[in-house]
């Protein structure tokens, strides 16, 4: 069975990417919008990792990463926060909220690869 | 796995041009003095995610820009600037560059980068001239780090050995080193010599090697980006030489980290930057180090579970236990609100509901045809069939609509510049900006309308000083406004400032030889600016003219658009230029009236009524063909069966129809045997499938599979009149 990606990201294209390049490795992929999105998508359906941007509107990654941590079923599945920032803030941010680890952006989809496969296999 | 980045770039493009949109409205939108922190939210996630897109797909132009750009937006919604007047028109203008570049990278053209560093500087000068007391790097506040990475001054150790395709990889590291020089001092060790390979100078051919020292304040992956569409795995280098070579900077430096232990681990790949990091553990064998992870640029905060089957199991598990049982249907119905689709697409379905609109025609004709009992059985099955086409058709045309405000978004801008420029004050209405229309007219309204706006501000409105003196408020406005009527759009530009000044024109007319008369109305007056050549700034202000002419405007209003154009004006009050558009370029309703056994469609728009003249209103004037006399006015009279070389049926004006048409301003009477009634025609395009007539805009196929020809009533008048 694919494991399942939930890539929340409001830009179409990264989104796009990302999916695309997931999914040409074998992964399912769901999409979300925006944090609120993809935290109604992550409740929808049950996914084994999640990538989540920082920056969005609605509600950006922190947020969700921390009302996500707070449901049962994502205890413990692996976030990872896709970011332009790289600093301390966004790690101690990061770390607070429960998310898994940082990717920086820009990233290749080789990168992407990589540490997807690092964590899910 | 290679992924082909260049399938995204589209996406990237649409994207990128919505952003720079909504940035600049929200910018031209923000009050200087308290602006709202949810817009300059709004303002910085734009620019944001325009960089996060560019850097990805590797325009590292657009990628400067915006990194310059969003480290200010962020300290401004932090409260750490103080936002000036100064500054929106600076991030308007760094708008416009990243719009150039935008559509170099689109068209294949070539961006204006001498503007795009004059832009950087000014930007990077608001940076630091701003900087009141607050410390770039201090960290302390919630500004995110960007800013304060920026600023870390490092020295990087570069060294790009390419492979193979050295004659092109060489061509590009001009520019390459030119990038690079930006992002602060360059020094080329090593110039592409070619590499001492221990093989022999043959085969040392290809080899080329670059070598670098670069002092910069960008972070390693600013240095990767700008090689990552030359250089591919393995042949870049790149090693930060840290003051201290403190770790937690090194990691700072190279976006990536730990926050708990991670397991000692000796770096098998420690030249490679990775880009990414874990926080906590990650058990072997996905287990880093935490050096190799300093080169990876990511990094886990937490014990990651080993991708192993046992675990994959344990992963789903919840998959399996998740409350919902529908997890398709209830992900369907969450699906996102609009979807992107390509233009080709949508064109290709609605050309195949024209073709549905024609079977559907030819069957209700047939039907028509049959015997009575029987058109009664199918009656009400056709009369379903026809309904459903409509409702199709409809939906599916409203696919390719779009609100006005798509154009009329970008006039407070053109307006606010152009005030500047002239010393005048105008206010921009705009009303009725969600009106729909199809998309390829949007696209084609944008310059003509332009145009019109330029105009009205140019020559329209008077200065504040004329204005005062006129006994007008010192504001001028100018209102946009579209809506509805009938089948078609109007879109209205509207002034009050000194109105067309009908005298000046007849003058002017007559300094070209136009063929004028003072007793000439004012429409016909108002028609001479169309002509070509005839600039409205000799007519109306001194200030010379620029760009197209009222003529271009006018030809792509008319021929573009098959649209019409007409303006009113009263002298000391104002001016009003009206354009009446067709709803869609793709479906039109018109007349369909018989010559000779053939048929042709008169569009309806330009029908002004149809009538049996008595013998005696239809006279001849020698040498100029014949005239229509009705109600104390003379219209010319043009037989369909001369214009198109067919041998009449009905030969006298009488014993057919007249159909008065307007177009350009002036009536002509068209002279055809028959009205056969009225239809919506789907428009098949004479020029691509044939050639272009003069007198014809294109064909349709009628219900019972003939072929009409559509008449161009803008091109019929203008033949009436040379004739």
């Amino acid at each position: 069975m694919a494991k399942i990606v939930l890539t929340v990201d409001d830009s179409a294209s990264i989104r796009q990417m990302v999916a695309f390049t997931l999914k040409s490795a074998g992964y399912e992929v769901v999409e979300a919008v925006d944090g609120a999105d993809g935290l109604q998508k992550a409740k929808a359906k049950a996914v084994n990792l999640i990538l989540s941007d920082q920056n969005m509107p609605k509600m950006d990654g922190i947020t969700m990463i921390k009302e996500l941590r707070a449901l049962p079923q994502y205890k413990t599945v692996p976030i990872l926060m896709l970011t332009t920032e790289s600093g301390e803030t966004m790690k101690s941010q990061g770390k607070a909220a429960g998310a898994t680890g940082w990717l920086v952006k820009p990233f290749d989809p080789q990168k992407l690869l990589e540490v997807v496969k690092k964590v899910i296999g | 796995m290679t992924v082909d980045m260049s399938q995204f770039y589209q996406v990237f493009f649409e994207e990128a041009a919505e952003h720079l949109a909504a940035m600049e409205n929200l910018l031209l939108g923000l009050d200087i003095d308290a602006p709202d922190p949810e817009n300059l939210n709004a303002i910085f996630r734009s620019a944001h995610s325009i960089k996060g897109g560019s850097a990805t797909f590797g325009f590292q132009n657009m990628a400067q820009v915006t990194h310059i750009l969003e480290s200010l937006l962020d300290r401004i919604r932090n409260g750490e600037l103080q936002l000036r007047a100064e500054m929106v028109d600076i991030f308007l203008k760094a708008g416009d560059v990243l719009q150039n570049q935008l559509e170099a990278h689109q068209n294949g053209g070539e961006a204006d980068e001498e503007n795009a560093r004059a832009i950087c500087e000014q930007l990077s000068r608001l940076a630091t001239s701003e900087n009141s007391g607050a410390p770039l790097a201090s960290g302390a506040g919630e500004a995110p780090a960007p800013a304060a990475d920026a600023h870390a001054v490092r020295t990087y150790h570069i060294r790009f050995e390419p492979d193979d395709g050295f004659p092109q990889r060489r061509a590009n590291m001009d520019n390459l080193i030119e990038e690079l020089g930006h992002l602060g001092r360059l020094s080329i060790l090593e110039d592409g010599r070619h590499a001492p390979d221990g093989f022999s100078e043959e085969a040392a051919e290809g080899k080329l090697l670059w070598r670098f020292t670069l002092e910069t304040a960008s972070g390693e992956a600013e240095i990767n980006a700008i090689f990552d569409f030359v250089a591919k795995a393995g042949e870049l280098e790149i090693s930060a030489e840290a003051p201290g070579s403190n770790k937690a900077e090194e990691e700072e430096e190279t976006a990536y980290g730990f926050f708990t232990d991670i397991p000692e681990q000796a770096p098998d790949q420690p030249e490679e930057d990775q880009g990414y990091g874990f926080f906590t553990d990650l058990p072997s064998p996905a287990e880093k180090t935490a050096s190799e992870e300093a080169e990876q640029g990511y990094g886990f905060f937490e014990e990651i579970q080993p991708p192993a089957p046992t675990v994959t199991a344990k992963a789903a598990a919840p998959l399996r236990t998740a409350p919902q049982s529908g997890e398709k249907n209830a992900l369907a119905s969450q699906s996102e609100s609009s979807i992107r689709v390509s233009v080709e697409k949508v064109d290709h379905l609605i050309n195949l509901v024209g073709e549905l609109v024609i079977t559907q025609a030819m069957l209700a004709q047939t039907a028509s045809k049959l015997d009575p009992e029987i058109v009664e059985i199918l009656g009400n099955a056709l009369g379903q069939l026809e309904h459903n086409t409509r409702d199709l058709q409809e939906s599916v045309m409203s696919i390719r609509m779009m609100p006005i405000s798509f154009v009329f978004s970008r006039y407070p801008r053109v307006v606010r510049d152009l005030c500047a420029k002239l010393g005048k004050q105008v206010e921009l209405k705009t009303v009725g900006e969600g009106t729909e229309l199809d998309k390829g007219l949007i696209e084609k309204l944008s310059d003509p309308l332009t145009h019109l706006v330029r105009n009205s501000l140019d020559h329209g409105i008077e200065t504040p000083e004329k204005r005062i003196a006129a006994g007008k408020p010192e504001k001028g406005t100018v209102t946009l406004r579209a809506s509805h009527q009938g089948g078609n759009i109007v879109i209205e530009v509207i002034d009050d400032g000194a109105g067309i000044n009908r005298d000046r024109i007849l003058e002017k007319a007559k300094e070209r030889g136009m063929a004028v008369s003072d007793s000439m109305s004012d429409q016909d007056v108002y028609q001479l600016i169309f002509a070509p050549g005839f600039s409205t700034a000799d007519v109306v202000t001194d200030v010379s003219g620029r760009g197209v002419g009222m003529d271009v405007v006018k030809k792509n209003i008319v021929n573009g658009m098959g649209g019409r154009i007409e303006i009113d004006s009263t002298l000391g009050q104002g001016s009003r230029i009206t354009i009446r558009l067709p709803l869609t370029l793709a479906i039109l309703d018109g007349m369909s009236v018989g010559v000779s056994g053939e048929n042709y469609i008169i569009p309806l728009t330009y029908i002004v009524e149809s009538l049996k003249p008595k013998e005696e209103d239809v006279k001849t004037v020698s040498g100029q063909g014949r005239v229509l006399h009705v109600r104390g006015e003379y219209i010319p009279l043009v037989a369909l069966y001369e214009i198109f070389n067919i041998s009449p049926k009905v030969s006298k004006p009488h014993e057919g129809i007249l159909v008065l048409v307007e177009a350009e301003g002036k009536k002509i009477a068209l002279f055809v045997d028959e009205l056969l009634g009225q239809h919506q025609v789907v428009i098949k395009s004479l020029e691509s499938n044939f050639r272009k007539v003069p007198g014809i805009s294109g064909a349709t196929i009628m219900g019972d599979g003939k072929v009409a020809l559509i008449l161009d009533m803008s091109s019929l008048v203008s033949l009436s009149r040379n004739a």
